[in-house]
């Protein structure tokens, strides 16, 4: 027999008599989602503003030090930033090593813990784009904002395009003695735009 | 047998400043998780959901199991199945020889632990690098994980700093954490380029859409997935759930119990191999069908792997998670150790006072000092209870069951106590009274109380 069967009938024999699964709870809905999102950024150590239109999101880019500095960066956004290097001319995302900031469009937000789903077409060719870039930053539209990640799943398609992200701040750790250290491996900052 | 818990926790116990250092960092991780909880009206509910959600799965694990086999193929994922740790070992160890990797960048997976694949793999030529920051450090010291959730939380950052100078080459006298997670990130950054091949766990398998989830705060797995061209996941049975929606749930609770965070920064869902290359996920029984056999501890098969029931747990604040010869600490771990190898973990289900506090903050509700309770009978049934407790257990049954001889051990110690208070210190017998101070013995026993106060009631 191979493991498979094995494995699979062991588990049959073990298995005692089917338990009904239970109705999922309603979650807490928020009278703003929107303030409560750009509130929940902050708590997990991004930083998050509201602008009106793409126009102002251009203009507020402009003068993002992450961005105004950077001297190779991304964006994914159209209407966004001009990036300094083309995706599309690299062939290995190892190349992607040096990036200072990659600008990403999310689909969902979560109000409940300043999540942003990102699914990987927004990510271009190189998936790594979003977790090597020395800072990110993510734009959602304000329609997009929910206020739990129930609601969010509701709302998303996990499978396609095949990968896909909840990001909720900066890259952070507290390994060493408990302490909060902001930038372990990933983006050393993570700046939330809702746009609308 | 290997040492007990309490030998083991004596010795992590004698330093004291560290002890009392271990025991507030872990209270304060465990308040932090309160907060959390308390921030979601609907806690309790999302509770009660996520262990229905997990009983209902375990009663139909094969089937959800089948159907995430089918459809992770129809994303071109391969699925592989494992009997146990060694079965598991050879699959992984196969698919990196075939490639010729040497080089793997892996994020936490307490699996792999269990399994032993990191001693596996370095046998057979192949570098294993662990890049959770905290189990880095204890890769790095050449010592196993002391928590789940926070592998090194049992080391001072002054240690770090001299281990992190020893074999990474900083300057020597590194103290301050934010320095010390710059080196590690410059050095794993050199790590994660060079690698091969991405090994990961797997925190939750969705039957429904065939992909999995892994969540980390650092980005670690996302890392070291997301450069080389492979990616090899390992999963035991128990981590598939039936629905996407179900991540809604489970999300909810997980964080907020682990860390007090509300939810992890990266929750990675993949449904296929990154382009042009390819995804393996690794299906490992391991002992989980011996465990869903029985009734009275299959709830134990719900664990999330938060860690919630170590950091409130009394005894593993106190005693460190080295204290416990499983390499899952704390009470879960406990239940888990003890069912896999009675003999040689049998004292864990006893390193608990049973307060009953890693039931209440469990976010899937397992009965878990029910189960170590069970797990106590359970070893006492089969006659491996250490020499010290079961003539002491036979002792305490014979006297309970004779009320004479009852009535003249209280009054012998009442006298003893009385007149020799550090007695109740003395021999194998002392160890509850070592550290504390026993309140003074009573002249005479409730009985005596009751019998006099009876008798000037009557007319």
């Amino acid at each position: 027999m191979s493991s498979r069967e094995t494995v699979l009938s062991a588990l049959r024999r073990a298995s005692a008599r089917a338990v009904p699964r239970p109705e999922d709870p309603e979650p807490t809905r928020f009278d703003d989602p929107v303030s409560h999102f750009l509130e929940m950024v902050k708590a997990v150590g991004g930083a998050a503003s509201r602008v009106r239109d793409m126009a102002a999101l251009d203009a507020e880019l402009a003068s993002l030090p992450a961005w105004a500095q950077a001297k190779k960066a991304v964006s994914l956004v159209p209407g966004a930033g001009r990036s300094s290097l083309d995706l599309a001319s690299v062939a290995d995302p190892h190349e992607l090593e040096g990036l200072d900031t990659a600008v990403i469009a999310g689909e969902v937000a979560v109000a409940e813990n300043g999540a942003v789903w990102v699914p990987g077409r927004n990510l271009g060719p190189h998936r790594a784009v979003f977790v090597i870039a020395e800072h990110l930053v993510l734009v959602v539209p304000a329609v997009a904002v929910v206020s739990s990640m129930q609601e969010a799943y509701a709302r998303i398609e996990i499978e396609r395009p095949g990968y896909g992200l909840f990001i909720s701040g900066p890259s952070k750790t507290a390994d060493i003695e408990q302490a909060l250290v902001v930038g372990a491996h990933g983006a050393r900052s993570c700046t939330v735009f809702v746009v609308g | 047998m290997k040492a007990s818990h309490a030998e083991r926790a004596a010795a992590f116990a004698s330093d004291v400043p560290h002890a009392r250092w271990h025991d507030t960092a872990l209270w304060f991780v465990r308040v932090k998780r309160d907060r959390a909880a308390a921030s979601v009206p609907e806690w309790e509910r999302l509770r009660d959901t996520a262990s229905g959600i997990k009983a209902h799965t375990l009663s139909r694990l094969a089937d959800y199991l089948e159907e995430f086999e089918a459809n992770a193929r129809k994303n071109g994922i391969q699925v592989h199945w494992a009997r146990d740790g060694a079965e598991h070992n050879r699959i992984v160890g196969e698919i990196l020889e075939r490639r010729g990797v040497k080089l793997v960048a892996k994020s936490k997976s307490m699996l792999t632990e269990e399994c032993g694949l990191n001693p596996y793999l370095e046998a057979r030529g192949i570098e294993v690098v662990d890049t959770d920051l905290g189990e880095r450090i204890v890769q790095l010291a050449g010592e196993p994980p002391s928590h789940i959730v926070m592998p090194a939380i049992h080391r001072k950052k002054e240690e770090i700093g001299e281990l992190f100078h020893e074999k990474l080459g900083t300057p020597a006298g590194l103290s301050d954490p934010k320095t010390l997670t710059e080196a590690a990130r410059q050095h794993l950054r050199r790590k994660f380029l060079g690698a091969q091949a991405g090994l990961t766990g797997v925190n939750f398998a969705i039957a429904e859409t065939g992909g999995i989830v892994v969540v980390t705060n650092e980005g670690n797995a996302d890392m070291g997935t997301s450069l080389p061209p492979l990616h090899v996941a390992s999963m035991g049975v128990e981590k598939v759930i039936p629905r996407a929606r179900d991540l809604g749930v489970f999300l909810r609770v997980l964080a907020r119990s682990a860390t007090g965070q509300p939810v992890s920064t990266y929750t990675t869902h993949f449904h296929g191999p990154i382009r042009g290359g390819e995804m393996h996920v690794v299906v490992v029984d391991n002992g989980r069908s011996d465990i869903l056999a029985r009734e009275n501890f299959r709830r134990s098969l719900s664990c999330i792997r938060c860690g919630a029931c170590l950091n409130t747990c009394p005894v593993y604040r106190r005693s460190g998670g080295y204290s416990y010869s499983y390499l899952i600490p704390g009470p879960i771990g406990s239940v888990l150790g003890a069912q896999r190898d009675a003999r040689a973990h049998g004292s864990l289900p006893f390193a608990s006072s049973l307060c009953g506090s890693c039931s209440d903050v469990c976010p899937v509700k397992i009965d878990l000092h029910h189960e170590l309770l069970a797990l106590r009978e359970d070893i006492a049934a089969r006659g491996i209870l250490p020499f010290g407790k079961r003539v002491a257990m036979r002792f305490g049954s014979f006297v309970l069951r004779h009320p004479a001889l009852y009535r003249a051990a209280g009054r012998a110690a009442r006298f003893v106590l009385r007149a020799f208070p550090s007695a109740a210190r003395l021999g194998p017998g002392g160890a509850w009274a070592r550290q504390r101070e026993l309140p003074a013995a009573p002249p005479r026993s409730f009985r005596d109380l009751f019998r006099a106060a009876s008798r000037e009631e009557r007319p």
